[in-house]
């Protein structure tokens, strides 16, 4: 639980960070909050010969609103986006799921960049991410490049991000005003990543699902987006059949790891169940 | 008197003594972060060390290469078993009469057995040395199931053993075999089985874990060179049996060996072993003449040193169609990993696990233990509960459901049915113990009562039926423990460690001017002695608990004493320090008769001083008599006011409890709710009543734990799987449920003050009363027995086994 030796970096802007980054190579990583490289660093899973922490860098930092979208800078912490009315207000999907990520030690430290940059289909950002239909700025040493959330996730701990690339800045679209959302996570406690979760953001009229998206987390590899699920839950009034038939879909793309959160079949089942209870939830607080 | 005379009340209260919910002293240091832990501990020129440890179960080891390894920048020395076999080290004996590497010597037994000891001058190139020590392995086939390590072709574990039918507890079956242990009347047994009209089978598995302490492991040893002393501070449950041990295995006279004790943040069992980290230091600080450091982490703790339970135990029970018990069978497979390294008394191999027939009247009894011998590591300790006494407790717990259920009775009738009588105390067991004192059956009645037990089963049966109509998808569970404990180890008579007996000790000093110190024998690792020893001290002579300075854990300055687990502390110390103190009260009397002028049969005690009987202006207080100890003492006395006692206790004490665990299962996703938990203690005589509510808040959250989770598990190759709190349940305040305590008070009849202690009794009693609360909630769809832990998926795995999703 000792990480080997690295050196430290403390860029001030964007532009020094890309430049330390690009010219140090592969052996070096950015440093956000910490809360996912330090750990695999102590366990010597991850060994970056140089750091370079990204607290120095001003404009990584906050929360503003541009027309219908929100932008969050990288370095804006877990705490931040729950301390932040802006979120409450346009993104309330965004504080439920932070409310489920660890605890306050580790949302005060914890970076929304760092949390969807990371790669680990075990964090709960990705997957809101691409349900919310966001993008991510990505800043290298031949300019700036936006990519959806839902183009970035290639593997586990392998993303789009090219080396000497940094992740800047957050997009996401407003909701339509009277969404439905929930995310549902099941964990064995707190601190603990998801056994299974989804994510729904809809929308609803006459009592009919008019849109829905549904994302997945820590169900495979990447985060997913159910899109044939999403698919047969529109114009229904999620009753118990096209529930049913919603969860179905969704498990059909799972592939969760076995381990010690139980097994596959496990996983996949709350999975299912996890997806169910996020439409019905969404759905009661659709207006 | 004057106006400003003190009350008696206010006299009393003044003491804070037995009974006083008095604040606890050392948390005025712990909660301001002032506590001093060995980590804390910086010595001039201080190494580091850390080991190589091994990634196989079963491995022969080819070749260590360390040439890489002394390149790293501050690496100094790597210790393998090579160098330890220059001082005859490589192997050390355990506490239960085996013996177990040091280092690997020529294979490895388990994942993360210790390889090499890398010193250096910081923990930072320590870290990265053991990472550039190459070690050559040739992997070996794994016995990891228990089940199958006593097959035929099973492979050979212990090459050291080759050809020893006989080990420290009798002969060996096999080579994997460590020995089997039995108890009671067979034949007897037998026969009462043959009769029965009902009998129940069932092997419940009580599964592999682990204490967690917060603080891990670690020691730090200085040798001087000059003086030919070896100075050891750890974080020892027992410094001077530590002591003692390092006197007999590196042959240092014992007077020479300092061991230090300083705080400890938790123990729970896992520190009362010796490990290879101990004798690493040890040897690391001979060989450089400089202190060295050795601090565990958090994998290392739960993956290496000693593990807790691991015991699988086939049960029946044999009974009239009624219901009264007849006889309890008990086969136990003991799976002690790759060394024997049981923290038991040394004659008691399978630890106090005799007390299985628990709080029921069983006419005749049969025990067998059979210990052997797996690629795990070594073990086991008794995490919070007396020597095996909660694996013994969560067997006939579980088997009294089970017997119940088959019976169609209610489990707290059963209960009621075959519970020892009042006034069949002292009992003598079948098993062979003396229970010492005992009221079972209103315990059990006041819990049932506070609970509403009778209102619970309507409940339990309209939600029953609400889920066969499938209205609901919840299913309720109510899981009954009463539970009694064997503690306070123990008598001479039948209790030592490497033949020193279990007693221990207390020195009292008072000073002149009123205050004083005790000296105790058992080292407080959380348990609050500083607090609570110095109110026993109170009300016997009379001192305010915070004029008495309470100290532990320094070999050098405190008598000798056996340490701190197994509930031993109030039954054992607690006892030595009453003894003391009364020592004291006698020589006082001498003195206060004398001053006062009168014959010592004429004084009479009153809270805090004597008084002449029918002159009660007459007094003189203790602090008077301190004072009086030191100037003016009756002629032919000896001048000051101090005592030693060393306390052999006559029989062990009998603590017991009824718990109560409400719970609701949600059949689709396992996952529970814990709706109410409510625990009533009978530890005899309170001491501190807010620290034993302390107490029992925390063996409920570990029980709780343990029950719904946390296992030290691996897989079919031997890599542990939960070796991290990622996966190793450690539930937060946020899974904790509420506790609702309560209690009766049965002292104990041989203690002098009647205490039983109370420290593991939620330990031993929480874990049956979950267990029983899940497998209660599906006893009605067909199952009688599911195996803990009970996580969510293991919960839905039992539901679906019984068709839930059919
Ligand atoms: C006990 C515990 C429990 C947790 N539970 C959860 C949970 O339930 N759900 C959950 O989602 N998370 C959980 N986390 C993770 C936590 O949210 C992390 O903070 C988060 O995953 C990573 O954010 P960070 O700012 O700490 O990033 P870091 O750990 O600093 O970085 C993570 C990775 O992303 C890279 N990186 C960081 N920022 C950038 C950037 N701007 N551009 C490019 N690359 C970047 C780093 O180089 C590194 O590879 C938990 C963490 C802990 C310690």
């Amino acid at each position: 639980m000792i990480p080997g030796p690295f050196s430290y970096h403390r860029p001030v802007t964007v532009a020094d960070a890309v430049k330390l980054l690009s010219t140090l190579g592969d052996e070096a990583r950015p440093l956000a909050g910490g809360h996912s490289l330090v750990p695999m660093m102590k366990l010597r899973l991850a060994s970056p010969e140089h750091l370079v922490d990204l607290h120095g860098i001003a404009g990584l930092k906050g929360i503003r609103r541009d027309g219908n979208t929100i932008v969050i800078g990288a370095m804006t912490t877990q705490h931040e986006l729950l301390a932040s009315d802006e979120i409450g207000m346009s993104l309330p999907i965004l504080d439920e799921t932070v409310l489920l990520i660890a605890d306050p030690q580790v949302r005060y430290r914890g970076t929304i960049g760092g949390n969807v940059a990371n790669g680990d289909p075990g964090n709960d950002m990705p997957a809101l991410m691409m349900t919310l239909g966001a993008s991510y700025r990505l800043e290298g040493a031949s300019g700036a490049r936006e990519v959806a959330a839902t183009e970035f996730y290639q593997g586990a701990y392998f993303t789009a991000l090219e080396p000497g690339e940094l992740l800047t800045a957050i997009s996401i679209p407003v909701p339509a005003a009277g969404h439905g959302y929930a995310y549902e996570k099941l964990k064995r406690k707190v601190g603990d990543y998801a056994t299974a979760a989804a994510a729904v953001v809809l929308t609803m009229a006459g009592g009919k699902v008019v849109t829905c998206k549904i994302g997945l987390t820590n169900l495979s590899e990447t985060p997913l987006l159910a899109e044939d699920a999403a698919k047969v839950v529109i114009g229904t009034s999620l009753d118990p059949a096209s529930l049913k038939k919603a969860s179905a879909a969704a498990v059909a793309i799972m592939s969760p790891a076995s381990d010690a959160r139980g097994p596959v079949e496990y996983r996949k089942h709350v999975g299912g169940i996890m997806v169910t209870r996020a439409l019905q939830r969404a759905a009661g607080r659709a207006r | 008197m004057n106006d400003m005379t003190p009350t008696r009340e206010q006299r009393e209260a003044k003491l804070e003594g037995m009974g006083c919910k008095r604040k606890r002293v050392e948390d005025i240091r712990f909660t301001q972060g002032k506590g001093n832990y060995v980590d804390d501990l910086k010595l001039p020129g201080m190494l580091h060390g850390d080991f190589v440890r091994s990634p196989h179960s079963h491995a022969r080891v080819k070749k260590i290469d360390d040439t890489e390894a002394l390149k790293v920048p501050g690496v100094l020395a790597v210790i393998t078993a090579e160098t330890l076999k220059t001082v005859n080290l490589a192997w050390m004996p355990t506490l239960a009469g085996d013996v177990q590497m040091v280092l690997a010597d020529g294979k490895v037994l388990f994942q993360n057995q210790e390889v090499a000891f890398v010193v250096a001058t910081d923990r930072y190139a320590a870290d990265d040395g053991i990472n550039k020590v190459v070690v050559e392995y040739e992997p070996l086939p794994v016995v990891i199931d228990p089940f199958k390590a006593m097959d035929k072709d099973a492979p050979v574990l212990r090459e050291d053993l080759a050809g020893k039918t006989t080990g420290a507890h009798g002969p060996r079956k096999h080579h994997n075999h460590i020995f089997e242990w039995t108890v009671g009347d067979k034949d007897l047994t037998d026969a009462a089985f043959r009769k029965a009209e009902v009998t129940i089978k069932e092997m419940i598995s009580y599964h592999r874990t682990h204490p967690s302490p917060l603080e891990t492991c670690q020691c730090v040893c200085s040798f001087d060179k000059i003086k030919g002393e070896l100075s050891i501070w750890g974080t020892f449950q027992a410094p001077h049996v530590i002591r003692t041990v390092v006197a007999l295995i590196a042959k240092i006279p014992e007077h020479k060996i300092h061991v230090i004790s300083p705080d400890i943040g938790g123990g729970f069992g896992n520190k009362v072993g010796a490990y290879p980290g101990y004798i690493c230091v040890a040897v690391a600080s001979i060989v450089t003449g400089k202190p060295v450091k050795w601090v565990e982490d958090r994998i290392e703790n739960l993956t290496a040193t000693s593990f807790a339970r691991d015991y699988h135990m086939t049960t029946e029970i044999a009974s009239t169609k009624e219901g009264k018990v007849t006889g309890l069978r008990v086969h136990v497979l003991a799976d002690h990993g790759a060394f024997d390294a049981c923290a038991d008394p040394s004659k008691w191999p399978a630890g106090f696990f005799n007390i299985v027939t628990g709080s029921y009247d069983f006419p005749t009894a049969h025990l067998s233990v059979d210990g052997i011998y797996t690629n795990k590591a070594p073990g086991g300790v008794a995490y919070r509960c007396s020597f095996r006494v909660t694996e013994a407790a969560y067997c006939i717990e579980r088997a009294m459901d089970i017997l119940a259920q088959k019976l169609g009775m209610d489990p707290a009738e059963l209960r009621l049915k075959n519970f020892i009588k009042a006034e069949q105390f002292p009992y003598h067991s079948a098993l062979g113990w003396e229970y010492d004192s005992g009221d079972y059956h209103t315990a059990m009645r006041k819990m049932m009562e506070t609970v509403d037990y009778a209102g619970l089963r309507k409940e339990q049966a309209a939600l029953r039926a609400a889920f066969k109509r499938g209205e609901t998808r919840e299913i309720m569970g109510l899981g009954v423990s009463f539970f009694t404990e064997i503690v306070g180890a123990g008598p001479s008579k039948n209790c030592d460690i490497l033949g020193i007996a279990m007693f221990d000790s207390c020195e009292i000093r008072l000073h002149p001017t009123g205050a004083g110190i005790a000296r105790v024998g058992s080292k407080s690792q959380g348990q609050g002695h500083e607090t609570t020893w110095a109110q026993i001290i109170a009300t016997e002579i009379g001192i305010p608990a915070d004029d008495i300075m309470v100290e532990e854990g320094n070999t050098d300055t405190a008598p000798y004493g056996l340490g701190t687990y197994g509930s031993r502390s109030t039954p054992v110390a607690g006892a030595a320090i009453a003894m003391a103190a009364r020592k004291i009260k006698a020589k006082a009397q001498m003195i206060a008769a004398y001053k006062l002028e009168v014959h010592e049969d004429d004084l009479e005690w009153d809270i805090d001083g004597f008084r002449v009987k029918g002159l009660p202006e007459k007094t003189m207080s203790m602090k008077d008599i301190c004072w009086a100890a030191y100037n003016s003492v009756p002629p032919g006395m000896e001048p000051g006011l101090e005592a030693v006692s060393y306390y052999d206790p006559p029989n062990m004490t009998y603590p017991f409890g009824a718990y109560i665990c409400v719970m609701n299962i949600d059949v689709d996703t396992g996952v529970y709710k814990v709706r109410r938990f409510y625990a009533l203690d009978d530890c005899g005589t309170r001491i501190n009543p807010m620290i034993i509510e302390g107490q029992v808040h925390g063996g409920l959250t570990e029980a709780f734990a343990i029950a719904m989770g946390q296992e030290i598990r691996y897989d079919a190759d031997g890599n542990v799987v939960t070796g991290s709190f990622m996966d190793f349940f450690m539930p937060t305040a946020v899974e904790t449920p509420h506790w609702e305590t309560d209690f009766t008070v049965t002292p104990s009849p041989h203690h002098p003050i009647g205490a039983k202690g109370v420290g593991e009794s939620p330990n031993v009693g929480g874990v049956p009363a979950f267990s029983n609360a899940v497998n209660d909630a599906f006893s009605f769809l067909g199952s009688t027995h599911i195996q803990m832990p009970h996580d969510y998926w293991r919960n839905w795995k039992a539901a679906k086994d019984l068709g839930v999703f059919a």
